[in-house]
């Protein structure tokens, strides 16, 4: 990997100078911002012909929904996609910054593109910067070694298992990662992330088995998602899938939309255009006065 | 050595909202029923309003098993009637004080429910109503003593009142309630009481309170505020509306909370008092 693709961040990572000051403001009794995290359900799953993520589209800050249908399910490459979960920003830049990253990689090695390099340079920036960047991700594609899946972050266990499954003349590898914050990674046949991982790994557990065909892998995902939706107040509206397989993908956005306005008013409303006016009063600031140009005029 | 603070607290929020709206002769009570703790649904399906009176309703959000305890000692005020399960155990204790009465007489009566020195009025004080016969308890059975000694219910404003008081008594360990309590006053016109945790109160003609508070009122004062205080007080601010209305306002507020707030949802009930008496309607709200 050429040495400019590989991003050294500027001594010291982060600049830590404000956290004397926010210290000292919080003590004084004044509130920090908060993040705008997407508190959400991701979830990734091998089937028979590659791999499914989804994810659900509400983006909170704290108690109130900031966005109600925003776009979880990143773009990596053509062949990659990662769903972010964690504070919006970070999962943000840090896909993009790698998806450009990956970019020129191909444009280097005349390749496509590989899940693994993608894992690689996501959970390198992510260990620099030792947690502070809070991204949980799950990444997924389909490349020449075979399907992935991988998850990544904040906790710092490194469990691997990947399922083989035999396809008519390549053996084709599928793994989905996880990628926790601290940079620490997991490869797994089916992985949730999110405040709503318990609900949708309670379905995958119950209902997953090697050699889904795509149509009950999407219904799968659908569920596990809608199971985050209902059940966790951090994730709702719409559920959206990707699926990848070899040489396709088909990003279905707002798949399934389990959760329509439940009353519109039949009258509507009208709102009062400005302020009421409850006193005219006009007081003039100085008195006009007539100026009568005098008998000389002025000399030039 | 640094303070050590407590990381234990006795107080929960389990979310919700409600509102209330006054009419010129009914009022309209409603709150989400979910209730949730951190970042779960405990239920779907739990009530959060309650009959104080025959003309009194409280709609209450914030940490449930005080509101529960709260609703208890209320509900203890009113000794015939609704109250559901409470009846029966009020009828006994309602027997059983009789009976103490009779058995110690009436110098006892007197020296149990006065208070000493102040000479303030009676003040409610929260005690659960099968421990009724016991001395220390003779604040409730002040409502019955109420009924006994008016021959009538608890009006709409002095339930108000009661409310403030007993909210107020425990002002260094306050109930985690918030509440809207809406009725119809004396003359028949409906009234709101807004109230805060330790029972500030004030007439008003329309309140929110609880999480989506802050997305409703706006909402509301835009439909239904006076231009300005000057030419309309608060407290006769009764809306025009008529019921129907009223009722599509306050759907119209709870959708479009449910939209934005992460702690309402699910059901919306809706109680409706007015001359005939209470009515409910449900409505369902989104579940995500």
């Amino acid at each position: 990997m050429s040495k400019v693709a590989v991003d050294i961040p500027p001594k010291g990572g982060f600049s830590f100078d404000l956290c004397r000051r926010n210290e000292m403001l919080t003590k004084k009794g004044a509130q920090s911002p908060s993040f705008l995290k997407t508190g959400t359900t991701i979830v990734g799953l091998i089937f028979q012909d590659g791999v499914i993520l989804g994810a659900d589209t509400r983006a909170t800050e704290g108690p109130i929904v900031a966005d109600k249908n925003c776009e979880k399910i990143h773009y990596m490459a053509p062949n990659i996609y990662c769903c972010g979960a964690g504070t919006a920003a970070d999962t943000e830049a840090v896909t993009d910054m790698v998806s450009s990253q990956l970019q020129l990689h191909r444009y280097h090695t005349g390749r496509e593109s590989r899940v693994v390099t993608a894992l690689t340079m996501l959970k390198s920036h992510l260990f620099n910067y030792q947690g502070h960047v809070q991204a949980a991700l799950v990444l997924g594609g389909v490349d020449v070694t075979g399907p992935h899946l991988h998850t990544v972050s904040y906790l710092l266990t490194d469990i691997s298992c990947s399922v083989f499954s035999q396809k008519v003349l390549t053996v084709v590898v599928k793994w989905i990662s996880q990628i926790y914050p601290h940079g620490s990674t997991d490869t797994l046949p089916f992985a949730t992330m999110g405040s709503g991982s318990l609900a949708a790994m309670a379905i995958f557990e119950s209902k997953y088995h090697e050699g889904l065909s795509r149509d009950e892998g999407i219904k799968l995902v659908a569920e596990a998602i809608c199971s985050g939706i209902f059940n966790d107040l951090g994730s709702g509206s719409n559920v959206d899938i990707c699926v990848i397989t070899k040489g396709h993908k088909d990003y279905l956005r707002n798949h399934m939309l389990p959760n329509p306005r439940t009353y519109v008013s039949s009258q509507g409303y009208t709102f009062p255009k400005k302020t009421e006016v409850l006193l005219t009063k006009i007081t003039p600031l100085r008195e006009m006065v007539e100026v009568t140009e005098g008998g000389d005029a002025m000399e030039e | 050595m640094t303070k050590q603070q407590a990381n234990w607290s006795p107080y929960d929020n389990n979310g919700g909202t409600c509102v209330a709206i006054a009419g010129a002769d009914y009022c309209v009570i409603a709150a989400d029923t979910r209730m949730s703790t951190g970042y779960s649904i405990l239920t779907r399906d739990y009530s959060k309003i309650s009959e104080l009176a025959d003309k009194s309703l409280m709609a209450s959000s914030g940490f449930q098993a005080d509101v529960r305890a709260l609703q208890k000692l209320l509900s203890a005020r009113h000794s015939s009637g609704s109250g559901g399960g409470f009846c029966w155990r009020l009828m006994v204790a309602n027997m059983r004080l009789k009976i103490l009465m009779m058995m110690y007489g009436l110098w006892t009566v007197f020296n149990l429910f006065t208070l000493p020195d102040n000479g303030c009025a009676l003040v409610s004080r929260p005690r659960n109503n099968i421990c009724s016969f016991h001395p220390r308890s003779f604040d409730s059975c002040h409502s019955q003593i109420y009924q006994h000694q008016h021959n009538k219910q608890m009006s709409c404003p002095a339930m108000a009142q009661l409310l403030s008081n007993t909210l107020y008594y425990k002002r260094f360990f306050p109930y985690y309630a918030f509440n809207v309590l809406g009725g119809l006053d004396n003359e028949g016109k409906g009234c709101v009481f807004t109230y805060d945790a330790v029972g500030s109160y004030e007439r008003v003609g329309y309140s929110a309170q609880g999480s989506g508070a802050t997305l409703i009122t706006p909402f509301l004062d835009n439909q239904l505020k006076s231009p300005s205080p000057l030419l309309l007080p608060a407290k006769d601010a009764v809306t025009p509306l008529s019921e129907s209305e009223a009722i599509d306002l306050v759907k119209t507020c709870f959708v479009s909370a449910t939209e934005r707030d992460i702690y309402t949802g699910d059901k919306l009930e809706i109680a409706i008092l007015n001359a005939d008496g209470i009515r409910r309607e449900y409505m369902e709200l989104r579940k995500d």
